[in-house]
């Protein structure tokens, strides 16, 4: 009894030594990431499933019956459209625009740091400066496009169509600047893949007399195409989790027809204080996120196994 | 041969100043728009017969002067100073130690624990502000800009931590090794020897808080709704636009204060950003 006992606490003591002092650095962060992010993720799953108000603090369960309300809810089903829609328009515009201008800023050309700096700033530029900047370009009386389009005679001398203040307008309105936002964010990843694919292989398929698209198509593309993958998953990410957009352009409006997932949340959670009903339209989000986490996951193990 | 030759490199000479220039003029249009407005005057900007590109009138300052002596953008921009400086400072002190510590754990563990800290960058703000709402209330902390304080750096830790590791991997082992060797602690070795090394990354991560905090705008749209606390993200859209008022001089005024040079200063690191990015999701 006494011979294996005094073994075991030495062993005992070897686990508590050999807790590495890594992990102790790491104790800090993770802890706050858990509180800060972990938690409020937890109880936003648990919101949705009680009866909690900003006014009332009922956290009973309240089963589906938040979700039940929502999907009966025409602007709840219009709002989750609108981000699908949104979301697919501008990831297909921006994958196509970022291919056109990779391709341009792959080539040689005098004064390429500075128009490269240039292109890029849509993505520096703080979201909401520039949303207001376009807010006030899609102005119902003095918008610039209307200007421009009255002077080429597209519009007759006395319209003034409301960009924002009709329906279909107002979405295309959201999609213009989504792309104009994050078309230099995925330039840049679809530049760092491009400039990887190497210079021999380019030669070798111009020597064998591949025209422009052939090489694009068939060498270019299936190559950057894990790089690719990463500006597909973080626009994709970026617009269909966004707020500030839709929220300064339109405010979800006319009559919340332009809403998001996160901007009718924020109505229905924030400014109608019904907490629950709020929390279960943002968890609509979480399909979309767990995508992108599988994706992740399995191009970070792909990496690991090559 | 040569003649066609030639020809068709002019083409596609051609071809990519066209597209240059198209992207460049979408791309700088709206901060080109600002200016032109922030500096016109309202019966030159509110005269639909006007070339809205040329100052019809002479330029003025006085949207500048409005902005700055009879609303309260300066009170948002210290704000915003202030809230972006502690969340620096906050971030850091997480992020620092968990970055070194991920760049020296080695094997699946430290593997597995950056690709978790990555994924948390994912969860998106918009998912989480309705409980941290309830929770800043609980605390007392609503209408107070410490609420933003302790929140942001939950928006920077996961991404600046592996920004850091990536960072300190590049960084040669055998340094430290070398002053544990000689008897310096593990602190000393890290404060003294590799700290010093590490200032570009920190400065990239600086960078990237400071910013954020300056962009952030749902946290501070919920949890801060008293005029003289808000940052200028919010303060600007909420008390600036007014559906009623003709105010459009001094806000492109102020968009064009806040975004120049937090655009320039951050694109001078996208690049390092963006490596980041495309790191945690292929390594």
């Amino acid at each position: 009894m006494v011979s294996t006992a005094v073994p075991r606490v030495a062993a005992r003591r070897g686990v508590v030594r050999r807790v590495r002092w890594e992990f102790w650095l790491l104790l800090p962060a993770t802890l706050y990431i858990f509180l800060l992010i972990g938690f409020p993720l937890v109880l936003s799953i648990y919101y949705s499933l009680s009866h909690i108000s900003v006014g009332r603090r009922d956290y009973s369960f309240a089963g589906l019956a938040n979700f039940r309300a929502i999907l009966a809810d025409e602007i709840f089903r219009q709002a989750l459209r609108n981000t699908v829609l949104i979301t697919i328009v501008v990831l297909i515009a921006v994958l196509v625009l970022s291919t056109i201008l990779a391709t341009a800023l792959a080539e040689r050309f005098p004064g390429k740091p500075i128009i490269r700096y240039l292109l890029l700033l849509p993505w520096a530029s703080p979201v909401v400066m520039s949303t207001i900047a376009w807010k006030w370009i899609f102005d119902s009386q003095y918008s610039v496009i209307n200007w421009i389009a009255r002077k080429l005679h597209l519009i007759g001398p006395y319209e003034f169509p409301q960009w924002l203040g009709i329906p279909s307008l107002a979405i295309i309105s959201i999609i213009i600047v989504q792309v104009w936002r994050i078309l230099p964010f995925a330039t840049v990843i679809t530049l760092a893949g491009t400039s990887a694919v190497p210079r021999e292989l380019i030669e070798a398929a111009l020597v064998d007399g591949a025209g422009f698209f052939t090489r694009l198509f068939r060498i270019t593309l299936p190559l950057v195409r894990p790089i690719l993958g990463v500006a597909i998953l973080f626009t994709a990410l970026f617009t269909f989790t966004d707020m500030a957009v839709v929220w300064i352009l339109t405010r979800g409006g006319p009559y919340n027809t332009s809403h998001v997932l996160s901007s009718w949340a924020f109505q229905v959670g924030i400014v109608a204080g019904d907490l629950a009903q709020g929390a279960a339209i943002a968890l609509f989000m979480l399909p979309v996120l767990a995508i992108v986490a599988v994706w992740v996951l399995r191009l970070s193990h792909r990496e690991v196994t090559e | 041969m040569t003649a066609t030759a030639d020809i068709r490199r002019l083409f596609l000479r051609l071809l990519l100043v066209a597209i240059l220039a198209i992207f460049l003029a979408q791309a700088l249009f709206p901060f080109a728009w600002m200016a032109i407005t922030a500096f016109k005057r309202d019966s030159d900007l509110y005269n639909p017969t006007n070339n809205p590109f040329l100052f019809n009138e002479p330029p003025t300052l006085a949207h500048f002067r409005l902005l700055f002596k009879e609303t309260k953008f300066p009170r948002w921009i210290v704000n915003t100073a202030w809230v972006g400086l502690a969340t620096v400072l906050i971030t850091l002190v997480l992020a620092l130690p968990a970055g070194y510590a991920l760049a020296r754990l080695r094997g699946r563990v430290g593997q597995n624990l950056g690709i978790a800290v990555f994924l948390t960058y994912l969860i998106p703000p918009t998912l989480l502000f309705l409980p941290l709402s309830q929770i800043v209330s609980s605390i007392g902390l609503q209408d107070n800009t410490w609420s933003l304080v302790l929140t942001y750096p939950s928006l920077a830790v996961p991404f600046v931590s592996w920004l850091l590791m990536g960072f300190f991997r590049s960084l040669p082992q055998e340094l430290e090794e070398a002053a544990l060797v000689d008897g310096a602690t593990r602190f000393t070795a890290f404060w003294r020897i590799l700290l010093p090394l590490a200032v570009p990354g920190i400065l990239t991560a600086v960078i990237f808080t400071f910013t954020l905090a300056v962009n952030e705008f749902i946290y501070a749209l919920t949890f801060v709704s008293i005029s003289d606390l808000k940052t200028v993200s919010v303060g600007v859209p909420t008390d600036l636009i007014r559906g009623d008022v003709f105010f459009w001089g001094a806000i492109m005024a102020s968009a064009l204060v806040v975004s120049l040079p937090v655009a320039l200063l951050y694109n001078a690191f996208l690049d390092r950003f963006v490596e980041g990015l495309t790191a945690g999701a292929l390594r």
